[in-house]
């Protein structure tokens, strides 16, 4: 990894750990709110990087795995207030674990196919979970709900404050260190040489299969972290965390960012959700210069913002 | 039985406008390779042409050919200045790009055309209906999107299988170095398929303007379905876009008249009355999910090439 | 340190300052008010009207409330919960407003109002009234200038009953409002049912498949509820379809002044229901329409009325309390004595902060210049009170 590459992660870190006594010392709640909306995308845009970059499956229906984060504890909360099954040491863990398992059986179905027909496969379970959500009459249907009440965390709570932002970037730095461990690991090796040349893989004897369902299982379940955040951010479920436009933000983060590098992700949820704040305050029609920059990048730098500090790789 | 029959007709119609939008995303993708975002877009501006040329001319005919005229321009321009730069590139850096085209036309028609919906009359001759049989009293607009679709259609067919551009985009369609090596001009050829592209999307877009409200962001709501119509039909492949979009089209109107009453013959009411408009919604989807585990290149496949690794 | 981090890092240090920049600029002293409405899409023209009456009710009181200034952000939330509820925390916790205003959808207002109290504001809606917020989820925080959704429905059930009408096929969209405005019509309508039918929302505008089945199921009347822009369209397609004259349509919320230049000719007679109209007999609304119409060009629309109510009911909170913004409680006990002159004439607030309201019978009718508008007519329910206010803790406990 270049040594721009760490240095701009460092010092997005460095941003992140000083917007606290910042947003405190200027009264400017709101720029704490868009650096915890950062991180809860950044660990997100991690997770999906495992199956879009690593592994170079383009899937584009993890904005469902979020979505069951979020439902789980909007449920969790709706359905049992004031039980064990509200505290987040319970929802974290429950949550990665069903994204988790999801994820798993959606890849499952889809490694089946490759290509475009996996892009598209993934999209359709990705609407299917969004219908599904839109059929919780109970909860809100189309309308989506409020959480009833936030993760408990001890004596506290994930609802707002300073607490709610420390977790959201040790959950993000968490999500980072296990994405550098992944992809050190044999488990990643696999990946990426599937991902280089699937044939070689199998021709070893190793069963590429199994090791991209794992990934997807991993994604999954770091987006069903990110998506328990994200209902405490909000404090509001709906489908529309569900949607397919979701799905390509979240890979436009991690392709704007730079795919299949550590910090990509980072980079990518950081130039979304910062860059629309700054333009947004210059003019309301800041996506049309947003828009073609995009292009731009792709023109100019198809490795995306990491691509352009440095030559890519992964170590 | 009269109800069922008005009901195929909607979804006929629906698979009419569904097959213009996809067959133009086919012929990109197939011919191309290009995961094309933006088709939407071009349909979306079609949409706004017609409104706008309808009302400056005062005649919805002379208005759609204005706006299919213009969506065409607006489609050239697109290649040569964005589109080209794409070729060759892996689908997935595509997608990005062509995620950014979508957010300039639609903050650009936002500053355009203003921030409101517009809507546009469908033109006096067409606004009454027609009794097809005794009992079926269909509009005569919807009637006339279904003439439209399906000579576009013939068109289409026509243009792909029996004149000598039609070979030429079959030849590279089915292997495009190969045709480059025998002197076809890829360029020149490209920049033709995607101007054909943007016409029947734009098409399409004019076809619905008198059915809904013209807004931003309908391009996105569409775009989503003529990808299923593709993929489910075989990229590349125009009868499979043809075949796809009238099934797609029939089983999501069929599917929300009829499913949830199916459901609550066979279940307890509440479950059904919830499971039911979820399930009709998310039928197209499973559909095109078999499809593709039992058949990953579509209906129709075309060319080996479609299934290298994106 | 090479050329390509020295120049991230300034990128980055660029964009973190602007960010701070923008983020922390001086809040405006004085009365702040966030107006989320929608100015974008098919329903724009809606919060259009309502902005233009909300910044006339603002000229009619010189820009001030209490002695103090007012400033107006309007944020669009593209009739979309998700983005209303962006845009109303961005309002409170960015731009520091006390009062939160608009709101056109009864989902965006649900997901919204809980953040907008949270952060400290009084939440006003302008339109939607949906039943959680009237029942056991009534705030004290939260007040509203309109209608509880069932409420209108419920009298044009009424007026159906004293026609003796039966077998009606009942349509709405499926979201919180048709929910509950189907739940007030069939409340109230003492006539069969033959069918109940929920349309998608917000996406669906083309009802072929309604239609179909409203004409297989050959029903004496329709009841439905499509607001604004989808009011044109279900009427527009109503018409292509053949079945207008052959089965009669009974509406609510669905014909209003914006949408009677386009469907005028396609309605004309038709009747309706609403707690306000143009012509009310009142001198607040005399001046109100008189200047809209001077001022804009054009007749306001019920949802216009509405939001300029707003306006005058926070300038009468704040006029209470002489500007002091800080003593929230005697703020709240101000609106909720609702002490202004109200469009609609008496006006008062019940237990659960929803208006107790007289509710009429318009009928659409054309003018000798061609033009069509809404004729005000008997009187349907007098002060009626919505059905939820007895779920209200807060009713029960000042009772």
């Amino acid at each position: 990894m270049s040594r721009a590459v760490l240095l701009l992660a460092a010092a997005l870190f460095v941003a992140l750990l000083a917007a606290a006594p910042v947003a405190l010392l200027l009264d400017a709640p709101y720029l704490l709110f868009v650096f915890q909306q950062l991180a809860i995308l950044a660990t997100a845009a991690v997770g999906l990087n495992l199956v879009l970059g690593y592994a170079g499956l383009p899937a584009f229906g993890h904005a469902a795995f979020v979505g069951i984060g979020a439902y789980t504890v909007g449920i969790l909360a709706a359905e049992l207030p004031g039980t064990l099954f509200t505290s987040a040491w319970l929802q974290l863990p429950l949550a990665a674990v069903l994204a988790g398992v999801v994820a798993a059986l959606i890849g499952a179905v889809s490694l089946r196919t490759r290509g475009v027909a996996f892009l598209m496969i993934t999209l359709a379970f990705g609407q299917m979970l969004y219908f599904a959500a839109v059929a919780l009459e109970r909860y809100g249907g189309d309308d989506g709900m409020i959480l009833a009440a936030p993760s408990r965390l001890g004596e506290q709570d994930l609802s707002r404050g300073v607490l709610s932002y420390a977790i959201a970037v040790v959950v993000l730095a968490v999500a980072l260190y296990v994405s550098f461990r992944l992809m050190r690991s044999p488990f990643g090796a696999v990946l990426r040489g599937a991902a280089a040349n699937e044939r070689r893989m199998q021709a070893v004897g190793i069963a590429v299969h199994r090791y991209r369902i794992g990934a997807f299982a991993a994604s999954g379940a770091l987006c069903g972290i990110a998506g328990v955040l994200l209902a405490n951010h909000t404090a509001f479920i709906s489908p529309a965390t569900l949607a397919w436009t979701r799905s390509v933000e979240l890979a436009v983060m991690v392709l704007l960012g730079g795919a299949g590098t550590l910090f990509g992700p980072l980079f990518g949820a950081a130039a979304f959700v910062l860059l629309e704040e700054v333009f947004s305050g210059v003019s309301e029609h800041w996506r049309i210069v947003f828009g073609p920059l995009l292009l731009l990048i792709v023109l100019a730098a198809p490795g995306g913002i990491a691509g352009l500090l440095g030559r890519q790789s992964n170590d | 039985m009269t109800l069922f029959l008005e009901q195929a007709l909607n979804g006929l119609q629906l698979g009419v406008l569904l097959f213009l939008l996809s067959a133009g995303l086919t012929l990109v993708f197939g011919v191309m390779g290009i995961v094309n975002l933006a088709h939407g877009s071009l349909y979306m501006l079609g949409a706004y042409f017609a409104v706008t040329f309808t009302a400056w001319t005062g005649s919805f005919v002379l208005g759609a050919m204005g706006a299919l005229l213009a969506t065409v321009l607006v489609g050239v321009v697109l290649e040569r200045v964005a589109i080209r730069g794409l070729y060759n590139r892996p689908h997935l850096e595509q997608v990005l790009g062509t995620f950014g085209l979508i957010l300039f036309f639609n903050e650009g028609t936002r500053l355009v055309f203003g921030p409101a919906g517009l809507s546009l009359a469908p033109p006096a001759w067409l606004s009454g209906q027609v009794t097809l049989l005794p009992g079926i009293v269909y509009p005569s607009y919807r009637l006339a999107v279904l003439v439209a679709g399906i000579a576009s259609a013939a068109g289409l067919y026509w243009l792909v299988a029996r004149t000598r551009a039609g070979m030429l985009l079959r030849a590279a369609a089915a292997n495009r170095n190969m045709a480059e090596a025998l002197g076809v001009n890829s360029r020149l050829l490209f920049l033709a398929v995607f101007a054909l592209g943007a016409a029947l999307s734009g098409l399409a877009g004019i076809l619905a303007a008198p059915l809904l409200t013209v807004r931003v962001g309908m391009g996105e709501e569409v775009l989503l379905l003529a990808f299923v119509v593709v993929v489910i039909g075989g990229i590349g492949s125009i009868r499979g876009a043809l075949v796809a979009a009238l099934l797609i089209g029939v089983i999501d109107t069929l599917g929300r008249a009829y499913l949830p009453g199916a459901l609550r013959f066979a279940f307890a009411g509440p479950v059904a009355d919830a499971v039911g408009p979820a399930l009709s919604s998310m039928l197209i989807y499973i559909a095109m999910a078999v499809v593709l585990v039992v058949r990953p290149r579509g209906l129709f496949p075309t060319s080996a090439r479609t299934d290298v690794a994106v | 340190m090479n050329v390509r981090a020295l120049a991230g890092l300034a990128v980055l240090a660029v964009i973190l300052a602007a960010l701070v920049f923008n983020l922390t600029r001086e809040r405006g002293e004085g009365v702040r008010i966030g107006f989320v409405t929608t100015l974008s899409g098919g329903s724009a023209a809606i919060g259009a009207d309502m902005r233009d009456a909300f910044e006339l009710a603002l000229d009619h009181m010189g820009r001030e409330m209490g002695g103090r200034p007012v400033t107006v952000v309007y944020e669009d939330d593209a009739q979309n919960p998700d983005t209303g509820l962006q845009k109303t925390q961005r309002l409170v916790q960015l731009e520091g407003v006390q009062f939160l205003t608009g709101y056109i959808w009864s989902n965006v207002l649900l997901a919204s109002y809980r953040a907008g109290i949270d952060g400290g504001a009084f939440v006003i809606s302008a339109n939607a009234g949906p039943s959680e917020l009237a029942g056991a989820q009534c705030q004290p925080n939260f007040f509203s200038t309109s209608w509880q959704n069932d409420q209108t429905p419920m009298a044009m059930a009424e007026v159906m009953n004293r026609r003796n009408l039966s077998n009606v096929y009942v349509l709405a969209p499926n979201y919180a409002a048709g929910r509950n405005m189907a739940a007030g019509f069939k409340r109230s309508f003492k006539g069969t049912i033959v069918a109940e039918e929920y349309t998608q929302w917000p996406d669906q505008l083309d009802f072929a498949a309604e239609l179909a089945k409203i004409r297989a199921a050959n029903p004496s009347a329709v009841w439905f509820f499509f607001p604004g822009n989808y009011g044109t369209q279900f009427f527009k397609q109503y018409a292509q379809a053949g079945l207008l004259g052959q089965i009669p349509l009974y509406s609510t919320f669905s014909i209003d002044a914006l949408n009677l230049a386009q469907i005028g000719e396609l309605v004309a007679g038709s009747q309706l229901t609403q707690h306000w109209g143009a012509d009310l007999p009142v001198a607040a609304n005399k001046r109100f329409v008189d200047d809209f119409r001077t001022k804009y060009g054009r007749t306001p629309s019920f949802y216009a009325a509405q939001a300029y109510d707003s306006a005058m009911l926070i300038k009468s909170a704040v006029d209470a309390t002489r500007g002091n913004l800080e003593d929230r409680d005697a703020l709240r006990a101000a609106l909720e004595r609702a002490n202004f002159e109200s469009v609609r004439g008496t006006f008062r607030f019940g237990g659960n902060h929803y208006p107790v309201q007289d509710f009429h019978l318009f009928e659409v009718v054309r003018a000798a210049d061609g033009a069509y508008s809404l004729k005000l007519g008997e009187r349907i329910f007098a002060a009626h009170a919505d059905p939820y206010v007895g779920e209200c803790p807060m009713a029960q406990a000042a009772r």
